[in-house]
């Protein structure tokens, strides 16, 4: 049963999860082009918002990228450039540890301010509560990890999600077995990650994909938008 | 094709370089770009405007948007006046701009709404009864009329068919007509510039029913009496544009940007063009801003400020040097030049009243109305003249009406002012001039001069054909009264501006606190610059000045200064009184249709303050005695007797209206005299001599004389206008209330000696209240029944202003939403069902109507020399000479509806007219039958002319008025020469061909056409401006003389010491005594109340709007100085109770350094529904603005049947000023706001819920 579970909320869940986030996003980006904003609410209370906002986004980019390259980068590629796994894991204990509680004082500054500040309250749906609820639940389980970690630095742990989220890109049916006899504190961590992406598309997430990269590279500095139509 | 797939363009080239790699042009989805062309895409976009009295009268978009209105915004497309003017858009303010709120708000009017108890008893009668039996069975049982009159203003509506109210209010109607009078039935409506079709149904309405509509202007006290006394003319004023000709503008008593928020860029570009500008307000208001300099008088001084100001010009400009101009502009147009006769009057003289022709031997050869002839000396001959143009003139003699310099017989003269020089005059006399600024007050300063001054005047003997009199000219008389030394010696006279004499800079000084100097530069600048241009200086005024009771003295003290410089009838100069008048400019195409004149005639009309002061029984509580007003000069005679037994006698001797009129049922009294066989004018006569028939005015708190069924549309008169608004509730209403003082009977003081008093006061004199409005106000929340009407963007309708000379429409943007119809449409469903319902009870019937003697007729000149009444037996009783003209006019009941909806046969056979001339309109009504179509259905009206829809009836108005119909307006104008004997229609003939549609003002708004109906043109060369025509086309002022009128020598004027303007300080009402021990052991502090116009409203209008509110603290408000809160220990904020002996108000203060020490604001008609809570001295809620005022007649005021000072509807007659009021101030321990469960009246007053 254990077995079986695990296989379902490691295995199959992150499919579901991934798809919906691509899918959903897809179709709400051409059906509700309008609905496509991060809804600042910077217009209606600057309050706690600056130091709240900057210290979230800072520390969650940090993670985000963290997880993004700990997780996907081939740990081949680790080996061949010498870099143990003990000391990978006490990077990511340090690093992610600074930048997780930079961004859990940003979250918890935020979530009060939307919470108690009756105008963000009023003008708040249920989705802008409920995403940042998650996301300050989740860098509290993230954080959690921490202590966890510190009970195996030589990172074989590590290795186990980093096998796991392997797994799942490249379709190995048995990817869930990596992380079946993991602390559950990471098992819940991972399972709100999913569920996160699942959520994905219909809150204000979605401005994760216009953030304004290309605007660094951009060519010109005055666009003219064609009367003719796209090709 | 998808905005993601759109995106994915990487391998094609759609961004194309240029300006070398600065800009790119790109080929992407432009599709979001729609969002925001919608965003000003609608399905139509209407032209309406805001029907609220403002005098605003601007055109507005209103945008339609799936059927909705979304919102509306300022037209811009009136056409253009000259090159060299500045346009007069955009006009519009942010009121306006936030009324498409209230189509779709909460407080909105949906449904007919009744009183539950009243509709269930109403259905349980009807069970078994016709209609009136059914009515008269509830009305005359007083538990039952008790049941829902005793619960006025306490909710308990519920929702009705419109078939069902309107059968009740018909019944009504018919059940009070039958048994009381139909003028039992009062109408109460304001200003129907804003909206003439909505005002012409309701008063259509009553006029063929017999009904009598209310006066407003006089009422509202927008009316200034002094314009009327001055001028004969109600009030006519420059167009706005006109501002900016002017040289020197002052403002006085006005705030233009927050009262006359589209006009003030005019002010602003008046001040570019090098206007100087001088704004007189006691606050920091919102148009001191526009001042060079600022002057602050202590509040109700003003007068004192003029007078001084007049003594500086008539010093330098008139007697040191005399300015030639303005020399001649006071010979020529004002009647200084007449001659007063002298009186002795204990030991010294005093003036009486103007020589008459008739005095002389033979007349001084004038054959007819020689009592109505004045005089003056000859320059040329020496000779005593009567020149053209006097009012004896315009009733007799055709041609002579005119002010060239010419004697009646046609020879030239040049009038003589004065007789100062020692050749002139006989002999110098002491003449005695009342003054009034030595009076007790304990909030305003006095001085201690005495009550007569004395001064030196030129005089001269004349002979008379009974013996001689001795007499001055009015100029002589006038400098006398400005306290100028002449060098004929005596006392109370100055020749320095440094003396302290009535009425020098310095004596002004100490009673307004404005410094000498700040008067004398500005009384120096203001003539100077007249002077130089011919008249160019203004004065903007308001109700600042107007609303204090003895507005007359502010406003003559200011018209003195215009007279004096030349400024009236001078485009760039003169009077702009701009309180709420709004120029019904097509007035004489109106009339037919508002007051059924094509049917019958006359139509009844009342001054409302005489009859609210009667009928709200103020009069009970009245304080101010007449010995009190009364002046030291006032002739031998008897002068006894309170306010309302003046007001009696004025009604009595015609002066005044008087409504209801007769205690017998006016129905009856017709049928009586042919039963006695004989007519009914005499019957009524013979009846009054001998006491058989009463008039009703009498005995005001008699059941037989009580109004029993009220309308109120287009009004708020309980939340906005009702001056003594706790008595409204008590007497009137017969609901609680919250009056504090205790009446006459009750203190033991003198009772009026024409009135019956009874003991018992009536409480609850109304049977219905019928209130018509979109929105839920606080006169809705007091009535029975509330009818649902359309907002201004739902009806079809036309709309004027003073403001500007363009005639627009309201137009519907969208169907009247939920069950609501326009004012048009409830009335004709009115008027259909009384016309079903009537032969229950009425069938064809005589109606005997008694009218005043009225100004602009040939009856004005009735009473000539003394007051004489009928009743002592000075006089016999005369219909329209001695008393009230009395005529019989046939009712068809049961074809009211059919008459309602077809333009009758009087127009066609008799014409029409106004201000004095007539004209046939036989052709406008075949014009008429073309456009709208002519009633084929058998009957009365068959082949008549249809007037079925509001449209209908806006041509009717249009077609008939000379203003929107060239040849009307020359017709007229021809109509007019027969009395002047001089050419007037070049100034419409480059316009007989233009008549103007309805359709043509939907398209844009468009100019009017010059008419004799009014005192300006509209030309390609000057703005409008007031008394333009008599400056320069020398048509007389309708005045006794003529000319603009400075002395005014009626009896009653004189005994109140005003035949000439003097100051007079504000009245004691003696409120705030009576109540101080409810204060006491409390901070409080007493300040004077004042009401001005707001800034988050329009009256109360927009006062309940959300989006106003949000502009202001939402609710309630008074100001009041920093210093004041201090001394009531307030801070900004706090919730105060202001209160006295009428009743009690809670506001919250905003306490502000712009505040005159001294002085309370609470900005007029702050609706009591929105965020109030109860009074601790009342125990109501709220209380109004009006639950600390009660309205007080001023005598003068009554006066009639003597030329300008004749009765006109809303043109003269008793006003409601509110002023001179105080209030006991203090903050309000507990705020409670009565939420919990109420003492219940009756235990089961929670059907209302069911």
């Amino acid at each position: 049963m254990a077995e079986f579970l695990n296989h379902l909320v490691f295995g199959i869940y992150p499919y579901i999860a991934l798809s919906v986030l691509a899918i959903g996003s897809v179709i709400r980006y051409d059906r509700e082009p309008y609905s496509w904003k991060s809804g600042s609410s910077q217009l209606l209370r600057r309050k706690q918002l600056m130091v709240g906002s900057l210290c979230f986004h800072l520390g969650v980019l940090i993670i985000f990228f963290g997880h993004l390259g700990g997780l996907l980068t081939p740990i081949e590629l680790f080996d061949a450039m010498g870099i143990s796994h003990g000391v990978k894991q006490t990077l990511a204990i340090v690093v992610g540890g600074i930048a997780g509680i930079f961004a859990f004082f940003g979250a918890t500054l935020l979530l009060h301010r939307r919470l108690f500040d009756p105008r963000i309250r009023r003008s708040s749906s249920f989705s802008d509560i409920a995403i940042l609820f998650l996301l300050w639940l989740q860098l509290v389980l993230g954080l959690a990890t921490i202590f966890v970690s510190l009970d195996h630095l030589d990172g074989h742990e590590m290795v186990k999600f980093m096998s796991w989220a392997r797994g799942i890109f490249t379709f190995q049916a048995d990817a869930s077995s990596f992380v079946m006899d993991v602390h559950p504190v990471f098992k819940a961590h991972l399972f709100l990650g999913l569920t996160i992406f699942l959520v994905f598309p219909f809150t204000r997430l979605v401005h994760m994909f216009s953030a304004p990269v290309r605007y660094i590279w951009r060519s010109g500095y005055q666009i003219v938008r064609s009367k003719k139509a796209a090709l | 094709m998808s905005h993601l797939l759109d995106r994915l363009n990487f391998f094609s080239k759609t961004k194309a370089p240029y300006a070398d790699g600065h800009g790119i042009t790109t080929s992407e989805d432009r599709r979001w770009e729609d969002g925001y062309r919608k965003r000003w895409q609608h399905d139509k976009i209407v032209r309406s405007t805001h029907g609220v009295n403002c005098t605003g009268s601007c055109s507005w978009k209103v945008y339609v948007k799936g059927g909705i209105v979304t919102w509306e915004t300022q037209q811009t497309d009136y056409p253009r006046t000259r090159p060299d003017l500045p346009n007069h858009e955009p006009r519009g303010c942010s009121r306006g701009a936030s009324y498409s709120w209230y189509i779709y708000s909460a407080n909105r009017v949906k449904y007919p709404l009744i009183r539950s108890r009243l509709v269930r008893l109403w259905r349980k009668a009807r069970e078994t009864m016709e209609p009136v039996a059914a009515w008269k069975s509830i009305v005359e049982d007083q538990a039952k009329r008790d049941s829902y009159t005793k619960i006025r203003g306490h909710g308990g509506f519920i929702r009705a068919a419109w078939d069902e109210v309107t059968e009740i209010i018909a019944a009504s109607n018919a059940y009070t007509a039958k048994k009381y009078g139909p003028d039992r039935v009062i109408g109460f409506s304001p200003i129907p510039a804003m909206s003439m079709v909505s005002y012409a149904a309701g008063s259509r309405y009553l006029s063929l029913l017999g009904g009598t509509c209310m006066s407003f202007y006089d009422w509202y006290c927008d009316l200034p009496p002094a314009s009327p006394m001055t001028w004969g003319e109600q009030t006519d004023v420059p167009e706005s544009a006109d501002w900016y000709n002017a040289g020197f503008l002052m403002l006085w008593g006005s705030n233009v940007p927050q009262t006359r928020t589209p006009d003030a860029h005019f002010y602003t570009e008046a001040r570019y063009r090098g206007a100087k500008s001088v704004v007189v307000s006691p606050d920091y208001s919102e148009a001191a801003k526009f001042s060079d300099m600022w002057l602050h008088p202590k509040q109700g001084t003003d007068a004192a400020l003029a007078m001084a100001m007049g003594h500086v010009i008539l010093r330098e400009y008139h007697l040191d040097r005399q300015a030639e101009y303005f020399e001649e502009y006071a010979r020529k147009y004002s009647d200084m030049p007449m001659l007063v006769r002298l009186v002795e009057k204990d030991g010294h003289f005093i003036p009486e009243r103007l020589l008459r022709a008739s005095e002389f031997k033979d007349n001084l050869g004038e054959k007819e109305n020689a009592e109505w002839k004045t005089v003056a000396f000859d320059e040329l001959s020496e000779k005593i003249v009567v020149p053209n143009g006097t009012i004896g003139s315009r009733w007799s003699e055709k041609g002579k009406w005119n002010l060239e310099e010419k004697e009646t017989d046609g020879n030239d003269t040049k009038l003589k002012l004065t007789n100062i020089l020692d050749g002139d005059h006989d002999t110098v006399v002491d003449v005695a001039f009342p003054y009034f600024g030595n009076r007790e007050h304990d909030y305003f300063k006095g001085t201690d001069h005495p009550d007569t001054l004395i001064r030196r005047v030129p005089a001269r003997n004349v002979k008379l054909a009974k013996g001689g009199v001795l007499v001055a000219s009015v100029y002589d008389l006038f400098m006398a009264n400005y306290g100028l030394d002449r060098g004929l010696g005596g006392e109370n006279i100055a020749s320095d501006y440094s003396e302290n004499e009535p009425y020098t800079p310095a004596w002004a000084e100490q009673i307004t606190g404005t410094p000498a100097d700040q008067i004398i530069t500005v009384a120096r600048e203001f003539a100077d610059n007249a002077e130089k241009t011919n008249g160019k200086s203004m004065v903007i005024l308001g109700a600042g000045l107007n609303h204090w009771y003895h507005m007359d003295m502010n406003y003559r003290g200011i018209i003195n200064l215009l007279i004096m410089c030349g400024c009236i009838g001078q485009s760039g100069g003169g009077w702009s009184h701009y309180v709420g008048q709004e120029k019904l400019r097509p007035q004489t195409g109106w009339q037919p249709l508002a007051f059924a004149l094509d049917w019958a005639r006359p139509p009844r009309h009342q001054n409302s303050t005489s009859f609210f002061y009667a009928h709200s029984d103020q009069w009970r509580y009245e304080t101010l005695d007449v010995d009190e007003i009364l002046s030291p000069t006032a002739p031998e005679g008897e002068m006894s007797g309170s306010l309302i037994d003046f007001n009696v006698r004025a009604e009595r001797m015609g002066w005044l209206p008087s409504a209801p009129q007769l205690k017998t049922n006016p129905l009856e009294v017709a049928k009586a005299a042919r039963d006695a066989g004989k007519e009914p004018k005499d019957y009524v006569v013979d009846g009054l001599k001998s006491g058989d028939l009463k008039l009703s005015c009498h005995d005001p708190d008699d059941p037989a004389n009580w109004p029993r069924n009220m309308f109120v549309w287009r009004s708020n008169i309980l939340g906005s206008s009702g001056k003594g608004h706790e008595y409204f509730l008590k007497h009137l209403l017969g609901t609680e209330h919250g009056v504090q003082g205790k009446d006459l009977g009750e203190m033991g003081h003198k009772k009026p000696e024409d009135v019956v008093w009874h003991d018992e006061a009536p409480e609850g004199k109304l049977d219905l209240v019928v209130t018509l409005d979109f929105r839920m106000s606080t006169t809705c929340v007091y009535s029975d029944i509330v009818l649902p009407t359309a907002t201004w963007y739902e009806k079809n309708d036309l709309n004027t202003s003073d403001m500007h000379p363009f005639i627009h429409p309201l137009s519907a943007a969208v169907d009247p939403v939920w069950e609501s119809k326009s004012d048009w449409e409830i009335y004709k469903a009115i008027a259909k069902k009384f016309s079903e319902i009537a032969p229950e009870v009425l069938g064809e019937e005589e109606d005997v109507v008694m009218t005043p003697i009225l100004h602009d007729t040939p009856g004005e000149i009735a009473q000539p020399m003394d007051v004489q009444d009928w009743k002592t037996g000075d006089v016999e009783p005369i219909p329209g000479k001695t008393m009230a003209q009395i005529s019989v006019v046939k009712r068809d009941y049961p074809n009211l509806y059919k008459r309602f909806t077809a333009l009758g046969p009087l127009m066609e056979n008799v014409g029409n007219g106004g201000k004095g001339i007539a004209w046939k309109t036989k052709e406008e009504v075949e014009h008429l039958k073309e456009l709208n179509g002519v009633v084929t259905e058998e009957g009365p009206t068959k082949g008549m002319a249809k007037i079925e829809s509001d449209i209908d009836a806006t041509e009717v108005i249009l077609m008939l008025a000379p203003e929107t119909n060239g040849e009307v307006a020359v017709k007229a104008w021809e109509a007019l020469e027969e009395f002047t004997g001089r050419e007037h229609a070049h100034l419409a003939l480059p316009k007989e061909d233009e008549k103007i549609r309805y359709r043509d003002v939907v398209a844009q708004p468009r100019k009017i056409i010059s008419s004799p109906t009014w005192s300006g043109i509209e030309s390609e060369k000057v703005c409008y401006n007031a008394g333009y025509t008599n400056v320069h086309e020398l048509i007389p002022w309708r005045t006794l003389t003529g000319r603009q009128q400075l002395y005014q020598d009626h009896l009653w004027m004189r005994a109140f010491g005003e035949g000439f303007c003097v100051y007079r300080p504000p009245i004691d009402t003696k409120a705030v005594k009576p109540m101080l021990d409810r204060a006491e052991g409390q901070e409080h502090v007493v300040l004077n109340f004042i009401t001005p116009h707001q800034k988050w409203g329009i009256h109360s209008t927009y006062t309940d709007n959300l989006l106003m509110l949000t502009l202001s603290r939402g609710g309630p408000i008074v100001w009041m100085s920093e210093v004041d809160a201090v001394k009531a220990g307030l801070v900004d904020n706090d919730w105060v109770e202001a209160f006295n002996s009428n009743g009690a108000l809670v506001a919250r203060v905003v306490v502000s350094q712009r505040m005159k020490e001294g002085t309370l604001f609470m900005y007029h008609a702050q609706e009591k529904i929105v965020n109030v809570p109860g009074s601790p001295i009342t125990g109501q809620r709220g209380g109004i603005h009006n639950s600390v005022t009660r309205a007080i007649l001023k005598p003068t005021h009554m006066i009639g049947g003597y030329a300008q000072q004749s009765y006109g509807f809303n043109y003269y007659g008793t006003v409601g000023s509110n002023r001179d009021e105080f209030v006991i101030v203090r903050k309000l321990a507990d705020v409670d706001w009565l939420d919990g469960e109420k003492d219940r009246l009756h235990p089961d007053d929670m059907e209302a819920a069911e």
